[in-house]
Parts: structure tokens; sequence; C-alpha cells
């Protein structure tokens, strides 16, 4: 028994490449996540291990603000120079260094813009010298205030900084600072940076000032045990000394500190992971209805030759297992390539990656993980989608498979049955994922968009002949053309899971064209109904937040003549009530409500002292505030505020939330304003107030004012790009999609080489026979296309009601968009029946007729 | 060879001293020893031989479905050696029509559609007339709109016939039309093809085992190891049998057996 079904399984060379290779580049993807992500996991490892090197103990003020996961990077507090004497005073102390760093040290380029980063931070900190971890490579320490040095890795980004330059930098404090560049260093093992952060450093009382913000202060005291003395006794000495739990201080060994940093990391890393698993998920999927499809057709073909092993003695187990031997083979091989390339994707992006980020990559390695995956996802698959097909095969009695000559349809009643349970089901879980709240939505929005998916695929044998039929009339001009119809018709079952698995792709990618146009288009009526502003300043932001700008542009700008009025809003994470949260500022509330149009429901939107917020009245209600309560809101400097509510508004689609009083910025990790809002005066042009401000703005290069339209484009330009990723991503599951039909097609013209030869016979011509299978493909992938944009549309349409209460007003179809991927489709269909196509034109008539 | 020397004009394919050689060394197959034959048009010849003696490939050659080793095939005053095969189907579509044994229909189409396929292929209309006066001979009329699969066996061999004439071709090649059916749907398509060489002058060949098919044709011409070995004229059953015992005995067994599968 295995040794003919070893036999059979060889003897179709064709379909096991087409159907192995969906279960390849699934896995590929899958093994490649991991491989990517256990590269780049292993690299940032040996990164922070050296990070620490030669810090033993570490001592940082417990973080005011932090600890929640909403909120970014934990903001320390500043620590008094007098605690390194009391540290220093520990015994088994062999040195301590006040360490004075914060994130946000911003080298403006040769090109005058802010070097960037895809990620490491931008750090300015103080230099203490030399170590075996840091060495000078150029020039000298920073000796007076004006001197700084940077990294290898910040000269090169800032387009080849060289000893002796100017340099200007933007910190925390406003406004950009000139120094001059006296050296250049770098770290041990040749490296130019550590993991691609660009660093600045400044003399010790400099960058005390521009990245803490106060004099004699340190972010961190790194600590050395003197011999003899453990790490783990001189951090327990040092907490102890330091007033314990309750000094406020957090004490750590610089073990420690490598194991937590390495632990975020990996743990961004791990989201990181499973994104790509998520779409190497939708490509195994859509692979599954391809291998279904191959395993029906091939059991098809085959009931003959199964009948007959169960007429010679076979039982049913054995026709049963010489399918899934078949499948398992396929698996295992599929598996094992799918693996390899998965290594060589991996490795390839870790590069690209490690290129990109400036860190150094570990030795690649192939986890095991990676290969668990692989040969769990592509046996699973195969062998799952085999079963369904071989369990109807050895239903068959083995006498009706013998005289039958082809298996006739089986009537879609059971399916279409199923399909509309299963998908209203889907269509139920996804109702409730997205109408509920808590940690289970996502799970149920995802299964419930994977369970109707199902559905649907079921229901589509159903929907194939009247839609295909529909289709096919576009090509009846030509005989050729309608003999491509009435085949993509004969089989509804074949065509209809071909053209579902085009479907899921084309449905996810439609799904969030639908998301992301109404997004777009909310967002631009909102702006032009919602908002009277008529400039603003912005920018870009990196993991603090969004980009700043010196808080004097904006007095100069409310000064302009034909400037009507002027708001600001402030940035930064907070703890309000024990919870962390981004919250904004503005120190002139009534021209800020003017400029949202809010109206107070109660109380005023106006400041008549300090520690005061306003509220939307949702808000309110949901955390139970009303006028006059106060809240306790802990910002990244200073002592906790008691912030009274002295007005209530009605959220609008752009704005709600807390607005806190413009005084508690001086609390701001950063007191810089992130956005200016101006309204220009009737009259007055605001293309040339835009260029007035542009001037405001030259020694604010992250910053750069727009008018309302060019806002409004810029973010939308995001959810462009956004949409570009996504559908990269998917092209995955397109691919595989079409390798689909490819496979049903070239199963086809298999199956009717009698056919093609009398055809050929009766007087068609080679093109003629190319068209034919062509119409059979357009057929099939405009049919999917269709299914798909209907599915997007139908779940993009109920994402967007769903979010209606979060912004999204508009419900808008990105027609073009969809009017593109149908042409695609047709374009793809065309492309896929191109190899079908010719091993159909050159059937040789004579053995096709002789053929039996 | 006792073929009779006829004019071009009366002559609807000849093949002049054809040679099929498959494979080569020793696996080497001469299919045809220098075949010469004329069909004479209007005239219903059947091709019989015993199983192996090339009747299949000499059809297949005269038809231009198959290139020759050696020699020339014509069609009317076509010569087809050396076509190319876009020349080739223009030439089926335009002179030649074909009945298989079996699966001759497309099983999508209608019986209409499939009668009309081959002039749909080319693009061009049938005559009306000429249709009806086809249809009407097959006795198809009230099934034109059913497809293959709700026709007997009978009724689609009827279907293919009615197919290879609409398009009234120089030639129609048959190979064993009748092969698969009883004795009475046999006789119902032999007489039909019978008809539409004495009515409408059609020129038909027809390769066949079977000596009572043969003795519908106007002339039956043996083959026997690749070769025309005998030729009768206004054949009956009878005669023709007689001829096959004639022939050689180690063939005459084999041809037999043939028959007998
Ligand atoms: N494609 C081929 N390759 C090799 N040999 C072939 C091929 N086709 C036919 N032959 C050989 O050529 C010879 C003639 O074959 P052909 O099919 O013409 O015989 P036939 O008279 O039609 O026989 P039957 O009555 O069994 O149909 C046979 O010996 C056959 O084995
Ligand atoms: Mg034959």
């Amino acid at each position: 028994m295995l040794r003919a079904t070893l036999k059979s399984l060889l003897s179709r060379k064709l379909r096991l490449v087409l159907s192995g290779l969906a279960v390849v580049l699934g896995v590929m993807f899958v093994s490649g996540a991991f491989v990517l992500t256990d590269t780049m996991g292993r690299s940032f490892d040996s990164l922070f291990s050296s990070v620490y090197q030669g810090i033993d103990v570490n001592v940082t003020q417990k973080p005011k603000v932090g600890g929640d996961q909403d909120v970014g990077p934990s903001q320390q507090g500043n620590i008094p120079a007098a605690t390194l004497d009391k540290v220093r005073a520990v015994p088994g102390v062999a040195s301590v260094t006040g360490d004075a760093t914060a994130d946000g040290a911003r080298v403006i380029g040769k090109n005058g813009k802010v070097v960037t980063t895809f990620g490491p931070p931008r750090l300015g900190g103080n230099w203490v010298g030399t170590s075996d971890l840091l060495q000078l490579r150029e020039g000298r320490a920073p000796a007076a205030d004006n001197e700084i040095v940077v990294n290898v890795t910040t000269a090169k980004s800032a387009g080849g900084l060289k000893v002796g330059d100017d340099v200007g930098v933007l910190t925390l404090q406003p406004g950009k600072k000139v120094f001059k560049l006296v050296g250049i260093f770098g770290y041990s093992g040749d490296r130019d940076s550590l993991g691609g952060s660009l660093e600045v450093l400044f003399t010790t009382p400099v960058a005390q000032e521009l990245m803490l913000g106060e004099k004699d202060v340190y972010s961190g005291i790194n600590v050395t045990a003197a011999a003899g003395v453990t790490n783990e006794k001189l951090r327990d000495d040092v907490a102890a000394a330091l007033g314990g739990e309750a000094g406020g201080f957090q004490v750590k060994t610089g073990k420690q500190l490598t194991d937590e940093t390495t632990k975020s990391f990996r743990e961004g890393l791990a989201f990181f992971n499973n994104v790509l698993i998520g779409f190497a998920g939708v490509a195994l999927f859509v692979g599954t209805f391809l291998i279904l499809n191959t395993f029906s057709i091939i059991v098809a073909q085959r009931t003959r030759e199964l009948a007959l092993m169960r007429a010679l003695g076979g039982s049913r187990g054995q026709t049963l297992g010489s399918v899934i031997i078949e499948a398992v083979a396929i698996g295992l091989i599929a598996s094992v390539l799918g693996l390899a390339a998965g290594v060589g994707v991996g490795v390839l992006l870790a590069w690209v990656f490690g290129n990109v980020s400036g860190v150094a990559l570990a030795s690649v390695g192939v986890p095991a993980a990676a290969v668990i995956s692989a040969f769990v996802v592509g046996l699973l698959v195969t062998v799952v989608a085999a079963v369904l097909p071989a369990l109807r095969a050895s239903r068959i009695p083995p006498i009706a498979a013998l005289q039958e000559v082809a298996t006739p349809d089986r009537p879609l009643t059971k399916l279409t049955v199923s399909g509309a349970l299963i998908g209203a089901a889907g269509g139920t879980m996804l109702g409730l994922g997205l109408a509920g709240q808590g940690d289970n939505t996502l799970w149920l929005i995802l299964g419930g968009v994977l369970v109707s998916f199902i559905g649907v695929a079921l229901l589509t044998p159903l929907l194939a002949r009247p839609v295909v039929s529909l289709l096919g009339r576009l090509f009846s001009w030509s005989v050729p053309g309608k003999l491509g119809r009435l085949n993509s018709g004969r089989n509804p079952r074949r065509t209809a899971i071909t053209a579902a698995a085009l479907m899921v792709g084309l449905a996810l990618i439609t799904g969030v064209n639908v998301i992301l146009a109404s997004a777009k288009q909310s967002l631009s009526s909102q702006a032009s109904t919602q908002v009277t502003v008529d400039l603003i300043i912005s920018g870009d932001g990196d993991d603090n937040g969004p980009a700043k700008f010196d808080p004097a542009v904006m007095d100069a700008a409310a000064k302009l003549p034909g400037v009507s009025s002027a708001a600001s809003e402030y940035w930064d994470f907070a703890q309000v009530d024990g919870n962390g949260t981004g919250i904004s500022a503005t120190p002139d509330m009534a021209a800020y409500a003017s400029m949202f149009k809010l109206t107070a429901t109660e109380g005023t939107l106006q400041w008549t002292g300090p520690d005061q917020a306003v509220i939307d009245t949702e808000n309110a209600k949901k955390r139970n505030l009303t006028l006059g309560s106060t809240m306790t809101m802990q910002f990244t400097r200073g002592e906790p505020h008691q912030v009274k509510i002295v007005g209530l508004y009605q959220r609008s689609d752009v704005m709600g939330g807390t607005i806190v009083s413009g005084d508690v910025v001086k609390d701001y990790r950063s007191a810089q304003p992130s956005w200016g809002y101006l309204r220009v005066s009737d009259g007055a042009s605001v293309d040339a107030i835009q260029k007035q401000v542009d001037q405001l703005l030259v020694d604010n290069p992250e910053v750069s004012v727009a008018n309302r339209a060019e806002y409004v484009d810029a973010q939308s330009a995001q959810f462009d790009q956004l949409l570009v990723m996504i559908q990269v991503l998917l092209a995955l599951a397109i691919l595989i999609a079409v390798l689909g039909i490819v496979n049903t097609l070239a199963l086809s013209v298999l199956e009717r080489t009698r056919e093609l030869g009398l055809l050929r016979a009766i007087g068609m011509r080679r093109a003629q026979t190319m068209r034919m299978v062509t119409v059979e493909a357009v057929v099939i992938s405009t049919f999917g296309a269709l299914l798909g944009l209907a599915v997007g549309t139908g779940l993009g349409a109920a994402v967007v009601r769903a979010l209606k209460d979060d912004g999204f007003t508009k419900l808008a179809f990105p027609w073009s968009q969809m009017a593109t991927y149908l042409l695609l489709a047709a374009l793809v269909g065309v492309i896929a029946a191109v190899l079908p196509s010719i091993r159909a034109s050159r059937v040789n008539v004579l053995q096709a007729i002789s053929h039996d | 060879m006792t073929t009779t020397v006829t004019t071009g004009q009366a002559v609807a394919a000849r093949a002049v001293d054809v040679w099929k050689v498959y494979g080569s060394g020793e696996a080497q197959v001469i299919a045809l020893h220098g075949v010469s034959v004329e069909l004479e048009r209007g005239q219903f010849t059947a091709i019989m031989g015993p199983s192996g003696s090339g009747k299949s490939t000499l059809m297949h050659t005269l038809a231009g479905l198959d290139s020759v080793t050696r020699g020339e095939i014509f069609i009317g005053d076509t010569r087809l050696t050396g076509m190319s095969d876009g020349d080739l189907t223009n030439l089926r579509r335009t002179k030649v029509g074909f009945i298989f044994q079996q699966f001759n229909l497309l099983p999508t189409l209608t019986a209409e559609e499939n009668i009309l396929l081959p002039l749909s292929i080319a693009g061009r209309k049938a005559d009306p007339k000429w249709y009806e006066t086809v249809i009407d001979t097959v006795g198809l009329r009230d099934r034109l709109k059913h497809r293959p699969s709700q026709l007997s066996g009978g009724q689609q061999q009827r279907v293919a016939c009615a197919r290879a004439l609409v398009s009234r071709p120089e030639v129609i090649f048959a190979d064993e039309p009748t092969g698969n059916l009883d004795s009475r749907s046999g006789a119902e398509v032999l007489s039909f093809l019978r008809n539409s060489v004495r009515e409408y002058g059609q020129t038909i060949v027809m390769v066949t085992h079977d000596p009572n098919a043969a003795s519908y044709a106007d002339r039956v011409i043996f083959l026997a190891d690749g070769q025309v070995v005998d030729e009768l004229l206004a054949p009956s059953a009878d005669a023709v049998l007689d001829k096959l015992k004639g022939l050689d005995a180690k063939v005459e067994s084999a041809a037999d057996a043939s028959q007998a599968g």
C-alpha cells in the first residue's frame, strides 16, 4: 500500500510542486519571522550586556510617571548631587559617578535637518571620561561649556561631522544651541555606537541644565564595588544607606539592568514577531484552500484507483491512510524547504535591519521555535487540508467508483446550510467584538473575521454558478471565450475554492482600505467643520512624544500682523489619579476652546488660576468627576498637583479628554509646546503669514507650519503608508491565491486533454485554445476579487460603524482603489493562465484523442 | 496496386508512397510501408485490416493530424506535407471533418452548439438550408437543446456525424465510428453516412473492424503490416469476411483477437 501510494505520488509532480509551494511560502514566512526576531533578540542581548559593562550597582530615582504600559519610557526623576556623597560613604564602594543623561538631544545635520533614527534613542549626557567601554577616537574631551563630543554614528548620520565643526543641538530646553565639536568617540570592539543610539556628551553642568532641567542633579548614579564585595551585597548596602524602599530610590545591579532592558526589548520583539506570524497565518489560511483544492482534485482523479485498491482488499482505513501518507510526505518536504527559505529570509531581513539601525548583528541561529513551528504548521495544514477529501473518497463504495466515469456533482445544500450557519456565527462574533469592550474584543474580532471567511468560502460554490455565468457573458463574444466561461462554471466547488483563496487576501486589503478611507474623510470633514484653525505648527515625534518647539516662536507668531488668535498645546506623560496617560496643557484655554469650537456645558473654559483643568462630559461621567472635583496629577518632575475641574465641555470628534492649565508645564519633561494653532483675521493672507511663521521656525527644524489642508494631507499620508505596508504583507496571501489559480487551471487542462484534442482536431487554433484557458482564469480571478471586495467592504463598513463614536463620522469607499484591485485581479488571472494555456495549446491532438 | 486511376478533380484525398516510422533502433516500428491510395470524391471508402496494421495511422496522416516520415499527402489539390500548424488548422476547418470512436462532443455544449462548433470556431455561419437538411437527415430535431450526457451513445454519434457534415468538408474521416455502439444504433449511423454519400456527394473514409460496417461502403481497402494488400468494390459482408480470412493466417488470428476484444 505504502509503495503504491508513493509511486502515484511521484507520478504527479506538477500538482505536488504547486500545492507544496503554498505550504513552503507559508512556512517560510513563519520560520523567517522566528529567525529574524531571534537574531535581533540576541543582537540586543549582547548589546545591552555591554551597555551596563563597568557598572556594578546603579541608583535612580523611582520614576514619578511610568510603570504603566500606556506610558512610554519611564521618566526618571532627578537625584540631587548630595546623594552621591551618601553613596560614596557606603563601605565597599570603590567609585561613584553621576550620570546626567536623557533621551532627546537632537543634532542638526549638515543638511539643516534633525538627525533621526529608526527607534534607538538620541541621548544627551555628561562626559565622565573614557573607560574600557568608551574610547575617544578623535579629538579630546569637552572641557568648556560650549564644547561637546559625539559618537561616531552621530557624526556619520549627521552627514560627516568633523572635529572643529559648529554643531546645532536641540535639547529638552527651548531653542537651538550651537556647540563646538571637540571630539568623536566610539566603543570597544570597534563599535560606532551602542545599538545605533545617537549620543551627544556635554560637560556635566551643561548636561544637567539642558537635559535634566536643573543644576546639580543627576539622572542616575553608577557605582563600582571594591574588591571582595559582591554586587548584590553592595546593592543592598547602598539601598539601605539611601533609606530603603521609602527613600524613593531604585537600586539595581548592572546585571539586573541588563536583564530588564533586554526583557522589555524582547517583549517589543515578541509583538513584532506576532504581527509577522499573523500575516503568515493569513498566508497559510489561504494556502489551506489551495491544498484542499489540490487534494480534492487528486482524490477525485484517483477515485477509480482507490476503488480498485479497495476492490482488491484494501480497507477504508488504508484508503484514507494512503491519502494521508501523501499529505504527510508533501507536508514534510514543504516544511523542510519552507524552513530553509525562512532562514534565508530571516537572515536577509536581519541584515537589512542591522544596516539600517547600526546594531551589530549576533550570529544567525535557527531557534527551536522556528523548526517546531515550521513542521507543526506545515504538516498540520497539509494533513488537515487532505483529510477532508480523503474521507469523502473512502466513503465511496468501490463498485460505484469503478463504474463511475466522472464523479457527478453532489448537491450543494449541505454546504450552503453550513456556510450560512458558520457565516452567521462569524458575523455574530465580529459584531460582539466590535460592540464589546474589554480584553477579548480583539480575539473576538479576529476570530469573527476568520470564521466569516470560512462561512463565505462555503457559500461560494452556490454563488459561483450565477456570478460566473454573469461574469462570463462579458467574454462570450468569441467562441473560445464562451467555452472558457462554460469551463469555469463546470465545477463550482473547484472554482469557488480557488476564488475564495483570492477573496481572503483581497477582503483584508479592502477592509483596511475602507477603514482608512473613512478615517481620512472623517478627518478632513472634521477639520473643516469642527476646527477654526488656519495654521498649525507641528512635527513628528519619537518615543517620548510629539516633537516640540521653542515657546518663544508662539509669542512671536501671535504678534504677527494678521494673526487674530494663537493657542499652543503642550503634551507629556503623567499619572492621573494613579493611571498613566498622556496629558495636554494649554496656557490660554479661551483661545484654545475657540480654535476647536468647544463650549462649556458647566463652569467656564477659561483659566482663573493655577492647577486647573477642563474635561469633557463623557469622560467626567465615566470617571465620576463633576465641576469642582480635583484630580491628582504627577508629571515627570516635581511634586503631585491637585488639579481642580473648572469647566466641562461637550466632546467633539476631534477634541475630548482633559486639558490642564499652562502653569503645570514647568513640571513637564520638556516645557515646550508640541502644537501651535493660529487663526488668521479675515482679509489677511494665510499664505503670507505661513511664510512668516516658517521664518520664525528656522531654529526648530523638527516642526513645520502647515495650513489646514496640508495638515490633513500629512495626517492622511500616514494612513497611506500603513496601507502600503499591509498590502506588501498580504501580497504573499495573494501570491498563494494566484498559485491556486495556476494549479486549478493546470489540473483542468490535464483533465480535459481529450476535449482539447477534439477542439484542435475540428479546427481550433493554438491562440484560441490559449484564449479559452485565459478566459477561464480571468473569470475565476475576477469572481474571487468581487467576493473579496464585497466581503472586505462589509468588514470595513462594520468596523467603521462600530467606531462611529471614536471619530469615524464618515463611511467612505475607496472606489478607485477597488476598481484597481478588480483590474489587477483580472490581470492576475491572465498571468496565472500563461503556463496552463501554453500547455493546453501544445496538447498533441493524436495522443489526446487516442488517450483512454 | 489496383487503385483506380482518376483525374485530380475526382480525387478527394491521396497518399503517395507514404512511410510512417515510429521510434528508432531496436524499438523502431514501421507503421506505414510505402502506402499509395487515392480516395475518390463522392465515395464511401472503408479501411480494414488486422489490429496494428496501420489503419489509424493512415487515416491520421491523410487527415493531417500526423506527419509522415516520407511521401506526400494531398487533400484535393492541397499538399499537406510540410504545412505549419496554423495551415493545418485552417485545412481542418475548411476541408476535413472528423468522427471519432468516442468523446466526440463537448459536455458543456448542447447538441446544436456541438454541431455548429467547427463553424463557430472558424467564425463562419452555417448555410441554413444545408443545416436544416443535415438535422433532418440525422433525425435529431427534438434533441437539439440537449447536452451530450442526456443523449444515448447512438444519438451522440449521430450528433458527431452532423457536426462533421455541416461544414461540407472535402473529406470526412471516421475512426471506428460504430465501435462503441450496439448493432442497431450502428446500422443507423452507417446508413446515415451512406446516405450522405449517395444523396449529397460527401466523401467519407472510415476505419472499421466490422465486415458488416464495411459492407455499407463503396470500396474497401485492406491493410496488413503497413501496406495496402487488397481492395474490394461494392463489397458485401461475406465477401469482406472472405478477404479477411484470405489474409495471412498469423495476421488473421491477431485480427480475430482484436475483434473479440
Ligand atoms: N505513437 C506511436 N509510437 C510508436 N508506435 C506506434 C504509435 N502509434 C502507432 N504505433 C504502431 O504503429 C502500428 C500501427 O498502429 P495503428 O494504430 O495505425 O494500428 P491500427 O491498424 O489502427 O490498429 P487497431 O485496429 O488496433 O486500431 C502499430 O504497430 C502500433 O504499435
Ligand atoms: Mg486504430
